[in-house]
């Protein structure tokens, strides 16, 4: 069974200029243990997709989706109390800022004692002795000093860590971190994420990590989605995508990697992303695509399982590209 | 914090000089002297005017009289009030409690009242709910309290009878002034006729308190709605609720805690608004505290009693907001733990 299985997802926001969906038709399947990337440009509903799984969409922000499976359990028709047990238990997520994300009144200790007590109860003793286990889990050093301290008295690096050893406290079986090493200074970055990769190896903990960072999808992810303006493009196990991308979109990502430059130029994508307003019909990415044809403008293009891969293209590239 | 502390008390000197100067100044801009304003319609012989006002004191020029009252305020003598002949300072320390508790209650009022009401103002943004508190809280914050006072005398006391219309206490209790505050003197009270006094007093205490938190409530909603809008767009918020907390611990915990920074030195800040509030109040029903007192000091030109009444509650009004930033300080672990 698979742990999480998503079919159809679409999240609508209602904006002054009408209703607006931030998310449209996103399928996704994953196992126990896996590792899934998901990229994409700024603004093309990565975030929004995953906060839709944990039920953090607020009103009036509507989600719909033909199946949405966590572990057996179907998200769409749970209670809010009864997703309440789930969120923060079995699925936990990261943020991109670690700084803001943690309570400033709070010292961390309280935090994570919080998620223990309103999931697990046990004695304050065991919490506690649990929590500084848990920081010292996640990498910090002198632990049981650090309760008492406030997230301004830890850099973002250890902030970072104290909401990782949040997310794991209740022993989840996904984790979702949405850039959580976007905000952090380089050096740090790769101890973050190396910390994620080990804890979700050991504990045989799915993942999903959501990044603008091709080259860390490279190194970490088993799979990859990728997303353009609210749609999923495509999917493909991280390996085959890097040998050869279905999507035009992918493509012009990939190409767009420093050490894939051809030249000593670095590729980008001619124009922008299409905003709230100006969505094009047809397929979303036509108006920046190279081999956009007549039917790419009509028609929009489905999720089909082409070439081995799962893309939303009329004509997928073929060939060897890069 | 110690620097920033000797700034305050810094400002609050030159602040005094001003406050000492207006009030001896104003007050004698008032026509009528202490002597012409007890005599009336009577008359008094200009002879004997004369004396009266020397043995006040008051026939010597303003500035020695100034520099006079100055020493005696830098040796802590606020003088001597010339209508009772009682020390300032007694008098006022023996009225101070009826207005203390007034505006002990009114704040408490206004606090749980407009707390609430701003939380869920803010929750339910843009809702029926939303706007009518809003709404209501904008005609409280601008109503005239004399007017308001006036209105709710009429309803309740006249037309339903509900609540008494002057004072702290009915005519048949007597009451030993121990602490001041009518609420603990009833109790203390053991005389078996004062039976029922406490329930009495509180019974006084309705309207006012009423009355005067009414401007308090309203900002203090008005705030609490605006400081939670803030803080409930926060990502920490967002993190609460992706631990699965729930809702009311979400705004209770998560968010309240935050906005309560900001809600709080508004409530500090409003104490000065509340002594004038009191002023006015306690006119309208009568309640013997300062601000009464301070009303009829300027109709008797009881000159010693207004200027050292309004210098003390000046000092009182620095201390509390004082107070209040030290607070701030506290409640915001992020000052707090700053060396
Ligand atoms: N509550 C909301 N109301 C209206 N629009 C929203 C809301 N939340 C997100 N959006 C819009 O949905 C779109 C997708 O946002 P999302 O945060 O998922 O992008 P993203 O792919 O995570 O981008 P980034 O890489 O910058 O984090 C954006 O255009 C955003 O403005
Ligand atoms: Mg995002």
């Amino acid at each position: 069974m698979p742990l999480l299985e998503i079919r159809n997802l679409a999240v609508e926001f209602q904006t002054h200029r009408g209703p607006f969906r931030a998310v449209d038709g996103v399928d996704l399947t994953l196992e126990p243990g896996e590792l899934l990337g998901v990229v994409g440009e700024s603004g093309s509903g990565k975030s929004v997709t995953m906060l839709a799984v944990m039920g953090l969409i607020a009103w009036p922000g509507k989600v719909t989706a033909d199946v949405m499976r966590f572990d057996g359990i179907d998200l769409m028709s749970l209670s809010d109390s009864d997703r309440r047990k789930i969120v923060g238990k079995d699925i936990a997520m990261i943020f991109q800022e670690p700084m803001t994300s943690l309570n400033p009144s709070f010292s961390v200790g309280y935090q994570i004692m919080e998620t223990l007590a309103v999931h697990e109860g046990g004695s304050r003793r065991e919490r506690r002795r649990r929590t500084i286990e848990l920081l010292e889990q996640v990498g910090i050093p002198a632990a049981a000093s650090r309760l008492d301290s406030f997230p301004h008295q830890l850099s973002g690096g250890m902030c970072q860590r104290v909401m990782i050893a949040m997310a794991i406290a209740c022993n989840p079986k996904l984790l979702i971190a949405d850039e959580p090493t976007t905000a952090l200074d380089v050096t740090i970055q790769a101890q973050i994420l190396d910390l994620l990769v080990s804890l979700s190896r050991e504990r045989n903990m799915a993942m999903v990590l959501i990044t603008h960072d091709m080259g860390v999808v490279a190194e970490t992810a088993q799979r990859v989605m990728v997303m353009y303006a609210s749609q999923q493009v495509e999917e493909q196990p991280a390996e085959r995508l890097f040998e050869q991308p279905r999507h035009p979109y992918t493509a012009a990502l990939l190409e767009a990697l420093p050490e894939r430059a051809l030249e000593k130029r670095l590729n980008t994508i001619p124009g922008v992303v299409p905003g709230i307003a100006d969505r094009p019909s047809g397929c979303v990415f036509n108006p920046r695509c190279n081999f956009a044809q007549e039917r790419c403008r009509i028609e929009q293009p489905l999720l089909e399982p082409k070439l081995g891969a799962r893309v939303r293209c009329h004509f997928p590239i073929r060939g060897d590209v890069s | 914090m110690l620097r920033f502390v000797l700034t305050r008390v810094g400002l609050v000197i030159p602040t005094f000089l001003g406050i000492i100067l207006l009030t001896f100044i104003l007050i004698r801009l008032v026509p009528g002297d202490p002597v012409q304003v007890r005599v009336g319609e009577r008359g008094i012989t200009e002879e004997r005017r004369l004396a009266l006002l020397h043995e006040m004191g008051l026939d010597r020029p303003l500035h020695v009289q100034f520099f006079d009252y100055v020493g005696g305020v830098l040796q802590g003598d606020l003088g001597i009030s010339i209508i009772t002949k009682k020390p300032v300072m007694v008098e006022f320390l023996t009225l101070f409690p009826a207005t203390l508790e007034l505006a002990f209650f009114a704040i408490l009022f206004a606090a749980s009242i407009g707390l609430p009401l701003g939380v869920i103002a803010a929750v339910r943004r843009g809702s029926a709910f939303d706007h009518t508190v809003m709404g209501l809280s904008l005609t409280g914050y601008s109503m005239p309290i004399f007017w308001w006072g006036l209105l709710l005398i009429l309803l309740f006391s006249v037309d339903l009878g509900w609540t008494p219309v002057a004072k702290r206490l009915s005519d048949d209790y007597f009451v030993d002034q121990v602490t001041g505050f009518m609420l603990i003197d009833t109790l203390l009270s053991d005389d078996p006729m004062n039976e029922g006094s406490f329930l009495d007093a509180l019974h006084h205490l309705i309207l006012p308190t009423v009355v005067l938190g009414t401007v308090p409530l309203a900002v203090i909603a008005r705030m609490t709605r605006s400081a939670m809008l803030e803080v409930l767009g926060e990502d920490y918020i967002r993190t609460a609720r992706a631990k699965g907390l729930g809702s009311i611990r979400v705004v209770a915990v998560h968010a309240l805690r935050n906005a309560l920074v900001p809600v709080v030195t508004v409530i500090g800040l409003q104490v000065g608004t509340l002594m004038g509030g009191a002023i006015l109040t306690e006119t309208v029903f009568s309640w013997p505290g300062i601000g009464k007192w301070l009303v009829e000091s300027i109709g008797r030109r009881d000159y010693p009693a207004l200027q050292g009444g309004v210098l003390v509650i000046a000092a009182l009004v620095m201390t509390v907001n004082l107070a209040v930033d030290l607070l701030y300080g506290l409640l915001n672990p992020r000052i707090r733990h700053r060396r």
